[in-house]
């Protein structure tokens, strides 16, 4: 057991969390900022929080959870991939479905 | 770079604490099986939100509702207190005392109890407006998707109370540590969570 391997990998992850929690400020406060301190057109603004918020979520995985792609061990990569492929299906195509039939019967 | 192998996402005990390195694999990656579970769960509340957008049948709308001091604030707190965790997570991984994880975890506490009570105060400024769930599907939406988010982070607030008692009794063993691994896991996630509530929620409600 070396005790200085051990202080360098406490180092190294201590910064790890101190760069996701800059990261997260600076994106969020430039979501926040474009809503609260700025009259672009809304789709302006809608576009930055997207992108914000996809930035965002990233960061927190890879700082935060520790989610890494080329480390993590390949069922616990497998099974978050495959969430995220049910959420996009189920999620994107309620939203896709239903605003269709709303343009076609309501507009 | 470190000598242990990466056995889980999350943060991983490595050869600090090797017996419970091994164990961890299988435990965390069952959390996650529930993790990504919840995550369906709120991207389907997600999904019915955006669908509800247009429905306020003549009610308030999302600029009549949302306040976005409170939510920045609620905002701040809940990163805050993800970072705490953090410090928490790293205290218990590195510091064989439990003093460092205790004064962590209550700080977290605190950030996540001030975060309910700001929610609770955003829910309360809804109903004095004197409108419910029950007014349009959109504030029906709005209730479940942020609500069930508060819910859980209840949850998390007494599942970090029962830890405390657990490090009172047991110290830092090993099954406190590995629970405190997938507590730590449930935080974070709630943490991005609350991304897309600030996102999709509040900010997309009062753009423009």
């Amino acid at each position: 057991m070396s005790s200085i391997r051990h202080e360098e990998d406490f180092r190294r992850e201590r910064r790890n969390y101190f760069v996701g929690l800059v990261l997260a400020i600076l994106l969020t406060l430039a979501a926040f900022g474009s809503v609260a301190w700025t009259d672009w057109p809304r789709m302006t603004i809608l576009w930055i929080i997207l992108g914000c918020a996809i930035v965002q979520i990233v960061v927190h995985f890879h700082y935060f959870l520790h989610i890494n792609l080329a480390k993590s061990k390949r069922e616990d990569l497998q099974l978050i991939l495959f969430s995220f492929m049910i959420v996009t299906v189920m999620a994107g195509g309620t939203i896709w479905i239903l605003y269709n039939l709303d343009m076609r019967m309501m507009g | 770079m470190s000598s242990w192998e990466q056995k889980h996402p999350g943060i991983n005990l490595g050869t600090i604490d090797p017996e419970a390195h091994e164990e961890a694999e299988e435990l965390v990656f069952g959390f996650w099986v529930y993790l990504m579970s919840d995550m369906i769960i709120f991207a389907m509340l997600f999904a019915t939100y955006a669908v509800e957008l247009r429905g306020i049948a003549g009610g308030p709308g999302p600029k009549d509702l949302y306040d976005i001091k409170s939510v920045s604030i609620e905002t701040g707190l809940l990163l805050m207190s993800s970072f705490t965790f953090g410090m928490a997570s790293l205290a218990m991984k590195y510091n064989p005392r439990p003093k460092f994880v205790v004064y962590w975890l209550i700080i977290t506490l605190c950030l996540g109890l001030t975060f309910l009570g700001f929610e609770s105060h955003d829910f309360l400024s809804v109903f004095d407006k004197g409108v419910g769930p029950s007014r349009s599907g959109f504030i029906s939406a709005y209730f479940a998707l942020v609500s069930t988010h508060g819910i859980h982070v209840t949850l998390g607030c007494l599942w970090i109370c029962v830890m405390l008692a657990q490090i009172m009794v047991f110290g830092l063993d090993k099954d406190v540590k590995l629970r405190l691994l997938r507590l730590g896991l449930f935080w974070h996630f709630l943490d991005v969570v609350w991304v897309g509530i600030f996102s999709i929620v509040y900010l997309q409600g009062l753009a423009g």
